[in-house]
């Protein structure tokens, strides 16, 4: 059928209700226990798909505490005996790993977590959801979802360094507001996109979310076929866009974004760095589903290599194999010697369970997608911005602007 | 689907992270939850929520997906969620557990008596009326229920 990306995937026209078979299911270590406590409680002991379905350890990872211990140890022994595919602590944050040749374009993704939209990167329909409709999906292989009406979002022009894509993602954010595109979906388009690597358009795809949007899409191109044949996946075909109407349609010159920072405590309270630059920090912390992937990285080591950090700086891998890619370029080293603590990969203190918690008063700059009061910590107040401007602050412990000369 | 309770108004963008902290996450008592539930947002508020209907303003519930968010609000009593604007996973999870979730703009004063019915669409409050976005069948069956795990149980 004809329409947009998320009409076409999902076989109907917006405002529709369809049951669809979901491709992939995931939940993670914290999401995995209500959802296995909702399957038992519904009384299937089957999970329906297991070879569709992952569960991902990434949340707390390594366990904080015997009681996290404790809650992991059953979802891990679930995971074993239904034969679903898992992933150990250590391998990475769930969206990650799924974008790590999982998920392919035009598949119907559901997750047991909000962030579940990055995956429309790869031009899949992919969406979060809680426990009980994660052990619904679980007991089925299906779910309804009501087909959502679709904002174009218009990138035109190229961002260059020092801006970023996370500065598109908190231009987005801010134009749209944290309800502007509830239960709607968006569909980046544009030479934005097509000039954007994968782990651009992941960070983009990311925080559709905080928009209220129920999924965040890119068109699957030569990019997309490129970086699939690298996990193996050959002749993967193109997604070409339809003439389909668009419920809204809003425009973003790249070509003169100037790089952005969420303040404190709301996502879409979006300003230039600019305009909060002198704002004394306590903690960085680069990583997340948003910002912790090979590319970000490489970027912040060309910012502090050779260099020493003035605050305390949290670098987290998003997952094994970004970690691998930074040890083999020997980014990892830099990062370290630069004066950062590395964490193994996983969420880290993005949502404030462990390494790298916040102390009453403290500020913390962050490449996370959330600056919610206390998520980091009771007290904390969190700036989210792009790496470059993460590294430009962690070289001098205030907010700074990050030039050209920042990244070499 | 009726139901009914005295009114306890909040504003916009009250988020997951608000209703339950991410420090109560990792427990399966239902009670911790229902005891800390807003204790950001304000430490007095659990105990005003037996037989609460909430009334908020935008995007209520946005944010992380997790269902003890639903669930505290349950079981700390609140009977119903009336709010200008629901976020997308909230609103299922609510339906999910079968706690009543209505978008509509009502005026509210804390204490007010609210009735509202799903079936027929509306919510009533201060001797008005006001009619709500119709849900569809699908997810009144599943409130009907009592949710999704009564749904399964009942299919068995
Ligand atoms: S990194 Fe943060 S936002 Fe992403 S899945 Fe983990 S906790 Fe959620």
């Amino acid at each position: 059928m004809r329409g947009t990306l998320a009409e076409r995937i999902l076989g109907a026209p917006a405002g529709e209700y369809v049951d669809r078979r979901v491709d992939r299911a995931f939940c993670h270590d914290g999401t995995g226990v209500l959802t296995l406590e909702a399957l038992r409680s519904m009384g299937v002991d089957v999970v329906a798909c297991p070879d569709r379905t992952y569960i991902i350890f990434d949340h707390i990872s390594p366990a904080n505490n015997s009681t996290t211990s404790g809650l992991q140890h059953e979802v891990r022994e679930f995971a074993a005996a239904q034969g679903v595919h898992f992933s150990e602590i250590g391998g990475g944050i769930c969206h990650q790993v799924m974008s790590e040749g999982i998920v392919l374009p035009g598949e119907v993704v559901v997750g047991a977590d909000s962030h579940s939209c990055t995956m429309g990167a790869f031009g899949a329909f992919a969406t979060g959801v809680g426990a009980t409709d994660m052990a619904g999906v679980l007991a089925s292989g299906s779910t309804w979802f009501r087909v959502p009406s679709t904002i174009a979002v218009v990138l035109t022009g190229r961002a260059a360094p020092p801006v970023e894509p996370k500065d598109v993602a908190l231009a987005c954010v801010g134009r749209l507001g944290a309800d502007g595109a509830t239960y709607q979906a968006l569909e980046f388009t544009g030479e934005g996109v097509s000039g954007m690597s994968m782990d651009g358009r992941l960070t983009l795809c990311n925080m559709a979310v905080e928009t209220g949007a129920k999924a965040g899409l890119c068109y699957a191109d030569e990019t997309t076929c490129r970086y699939l044949a690298g996990f193996g996946h050959q002749g993967i075909e193109a997604q070409v866009p339809d003439d389909c109407s668009y419920a809204d349609e809003i425009g973003i010159d790249l070509s003169d974004l100037p790089p952005l920072v969420a303040v404190p405590h709301d996502v879409d309270s979006v300003c230039e760095v600019e305009r909060v630059a002198g704002t004394p920090i306590d903690q960085v912390f680069v990583g997340t589903c948003t910002n912790g992937r090979y590319e970000d990285l490489m970027r912040f080591a060309s910012i502090v290599r050779g260099r020493k950090v003035a605050v305390r700086t949290v670098v987290v891998p998003a997952s094994r194999g970004v970690l691998m890619q930074a040890l083999g370029a020997g980014i990892y080293a830099e990062i370290v010697e630069a004066g950062c603590v590395v964490c193994p990969p996983g969420c880290g203190p993005c949502l404030g369970a462990h390494m790298g918690v916040l102390g009453e008063g403290e500020v913390c700059l962050s490449t996370a997608n959330r600056n919610f009061r206390n998520r980091m910590g009771v007290g904390g107040a969190i700036y989210l911005s792009s790496v470059a401007t993460a590294g430009a602050s962690a070289l001098t412990g205030e907010i700074t602007v990050p030039e050209d000369e920042h990244v070499r | 689907m009726y139901g009914e309770g005295r009114a306890v108004c909040l504003g916009d963008d009250i988020n997951t992270d608000l209703i339950i902290a991410g420090r109560y996450l990792r427990t399966k008592d239902r009670r911790v939850w229902a005891e800390h539930v807003f204790e950001d947002l304000d430490p007095g508020l659990a105990d005003r929520l037996g037989g609460a209907v909430i009334i908020a303003g935008r995007n209520f519930g946005c944010g992380s997906s997790r269902e003890q968010a639903v669930i505290a609000l349950r079981e700390a009593g609140v009977t119903g969620i009336v709010a200008s604007g629901i976020a997308r996973i909230f609103f299922r999870n609510a339906i999910n557990i079968g706690l009543p979730v209505m978008e509509c703009e009502v005026g509210c004063r804390d204490g007010a008596g609210v009735r509202f019915n799903l079936e027929e669409g509306w919510v009533e409050t201060g001797g008005r009326r006001h009619m709500l976005h119709p849900i569809s069948p699908r997810m009144l069956d599943i409130l009907k229920a009592g949710g999704l795990v009564e749904v399964w149980r009942q299919r068995k």
